[in-house]
């Protein structure tokens, strides 16, 4: 009697086992189906969009509500455009940040400025919005893009990028706001692969003499650069689907302008604007198209971006 | 022994400028953060008067608050934990302990790595795709839904951390004594781990509690009082935006006031999560 009610208890133990197995595989199993959830019904959004324009959408400069006519160039083009002058500011700055934090500062620092740090990139984007419009951007219109103008905008060469009226919003003030937002997370990364550095490595560099700098560019830099450029791309993927602090800042027009000066657009915003407002299905379906194409750019970048982190993982845990 | 004295004095130089230039980009981002938090302080806090925590928001040009918008953003954060934790918690429990074997592991861990960063307003768009157009209209419903699809990715990838940090002697001892592996798993590797999941499940809420984007399209807004999830509900971040985009005074106000209100509870959060995983971590 007593060996049935044990064989019993262990039969019901397994099925326990069983189903909690299978429950947990569900949960995983449920993010791809997430992942693929969204990009049929993107596609499936964006189909009559397709059917309309074709790969001319791509190309099309057209924003034309109302004779249906749409074209994503304009959008792409802000988008790719903002992000570019964000990573040009940031990864600089974070590099010299993560300096500062794994080599430079005291040790009783070293937290409460890499907590300091990572707050910035706690700040909701639709703060930096509204910080970049009531604040950021006046100043700017009123000390920097005049300076701009009168010094940068005479050059031959780069100097039609930087004329134009200081109206303050427009694609530089979007990447500088894009670029503040940034920072923290290409900083953390680069601090943490800075981290795993054997400090054998570093200190044998200090021991025949070199200084600093030097072990940062030619023992810390190279040893890293996997992960490093994997933490610009994560940055880059952060930069490219940026909302609301775009939105605020941009200036919302369709129109192709060489300066950076000027309003323009990128994909999130005018999906942020334009959506709710869209009227008639080919206007919503470009404006989901848009947001596909931004899906499809982001999930490229941040690909490549975990890939790098994971390359460097594997080498670490290699050598250990 | 004095070979080259310039090459000397050139490296010296290099590292002095090199290291200045880095004090120089950690005060550059410091800067930034204290202009931000002044900025939210200078302006928020005349507006943040009693009447913010009390009243509807108005129409403009009338005094009013925020308190629809406040128990909006309360409600639909909740509820967008509550469907996005137990998710995530668990998932991430089979990439921590059922994941060493297979294809379905590493696809899963990178496909989440890449959902946890991808753009919030694309989620908005597609909950709009499967779930507003069905049902024909704008609800809180909507609003949380987006919300757990951002929630998951963070609880995953904190709770399969947190679990590879708890020792496997643990799991061995418990399994010598003739653990069956569900009671391992949720009485024994869980619960060891449990400070560290909490500071995943509290930067979620972090995360989420400032989302604008994912919320135009779903759960979009309310001027009034509503407790109905199946109703377009008022949140704190798209008033924000609606009256922060406005040209009147006193909206422009409110959406200060709604500002530093965020500002101050997501920053509170993120610190708070923090301290907590250190205690943990100490006490381990």
């Amino acid at each position: 009697m007593m060996i049935f009610s044990h064989e019993a208890s262990l039969k019901r133990q397994a099925l326990f086992d069983l189903s909690f197995r299978s429950l947990t595989r569900f949960c995983a199993f449920a993010v791809l189906a997430l992942l693929a959830a969204i990009i049929v019904s993107l596609v499936e959004g964006s189909m009559p969009a397709i059917h309309a324009f074709g790969f001319g959408f791509l190309t099309s400069t057209k924003w034309d509500p109302v004779n249906d006519n749409f074209g994503a160039l304009i959008p792409v083009f802000g988008t790719l455009v903002t992000s570019g002058i964000a990573l040009f500011i940031a990864i600089p700055v974070s590099f010299g940040i993560a300096l500062f934090l794994t080599e430079l500062s005291p040790r009783f620092l070293r937290r409460p400025l890499g907590i300091a740090i990572e707050l910035l990139a706690g700040i909701p984007s639709i703060i930096y919005g509204m910080w970049g419009l009531f604040i950021f951007a006046p100043m700017f219109a009123d000390h920097v893009e005049p300076w701009l103008n009168r010094h940068v905008g005479s050059l031959p060469l780069i100097g039609p990028f930087f004329s134009g009226p200081p109206m303050g919003i427009g694609l530089l003030t979007a990447g500088i706001i894009l670029a503040i937002m940034v920072i923290p997370f290409i900083a953390s990364v680069m601090r943490d692969v800075f981290d795993v550095v054997p400090s054998m490595l570093k200190e044998s560099a200090y021991a025949v003499g070199a200084t600093t700098w030097e072990v940062m560019w030619q023992v810390v830099l190279p040893y890293t650069k996997v992960g490093v450029a994997g933490g610009i791309m994560l940055g880059l993927g952060r930069a490219l689907g940026e909302t609301m602090a775009v939105t605020f800042v941009i200036g919302n027009s369709h129109d192709l302008n060489k300066s950076l000066l000027m309003p323009g657009n990128s994909i999130s915003s005018a999906l942020a604007n334009e959506f709710n407002e869209a009227v008639g299905a080919l206007y919503t379906s470009s404006l989901i198209e848009l947001g596909l194409i931004l899906f499809f750019i982001t999930f490229v970048v941040l690909s490549i971006a975990r890939f790098m982190l994971y390359r460097l993982g594997k080498r670490e845990g290699q050598a250990s | 022994m004095r070979i080259l004295p310039s090459l000397y004095t050139r490296r010296r130089i290099t590292n002095a400028v090199g290291l200045s230039i880095s004090v120089l980009a950690m005060l550059f981002g410091l800067f930034w953060l204290c202009w931000i938090l002044l900025t939210l302080l200078v302006h928020g806090l005349p507006s943040l008067t009693p009447a913010v925590f009390t009243q509807m928001t108005p129409p403009p040009g009338n005094a009013g608050g925020l308190l629809n918008a406040i128990a909006g953003s309360v409600l639909m954060t909740v509820f967008g934990i509550l469907i996005g934790t137990p998710i995530g918690i668990l998932a991430g429990t089979y990439l921590a302990e059922f994941g060493q074997r297979g294809w379905m592991a590493p696809v899963t861990r990178f496909i989440n790595d890449v959902l946890l960063s991808a753009p919030s307003i694309v989620i908005g768009l597609f909950v709009y795709e499967v779930y507003v157009i069905r049902v024909k209209h704008f609800s809180g419903w909507a609003g949380a839904f987006a919300l757990a699809i951002l929630v998951i990715p963070v609880v995953i990838r904190t709770t399969e951390n947190m679990l590879k940090l708890v020792p496997s002697t643990l799991r061995e001892a418990a399994a010598a004594l003739g653990a069956p592996q569900w009671k391992v798993i949720n009485f024994i590797t869980l619960r060891a781990a449990r400070a560290g999941i909490i500071t995943g499940v509290l930067l979620a809420v972090a995360r989420i509690s400032g989302e604008t984007a994912p919320l135009l399209f779903t759960a979009l807004n309310n001027q009034f009082w509503s407790k109905d999830l199946n109703q377009p509900m008022a949140n704190l971040p798209v008033v924000i935006f609606q009256f922060a985009m406005s040209p009147y005074d006193d909206w422009q106000n409110l959406a200060w006031a709604g500002a530093l209100l965020i500002t101050a509870s997501v920053l509170t959060l993120n610190i708070v999560a923090r301290v907590l995983f250190r205690q943990s971590a100490t006490t381990h």
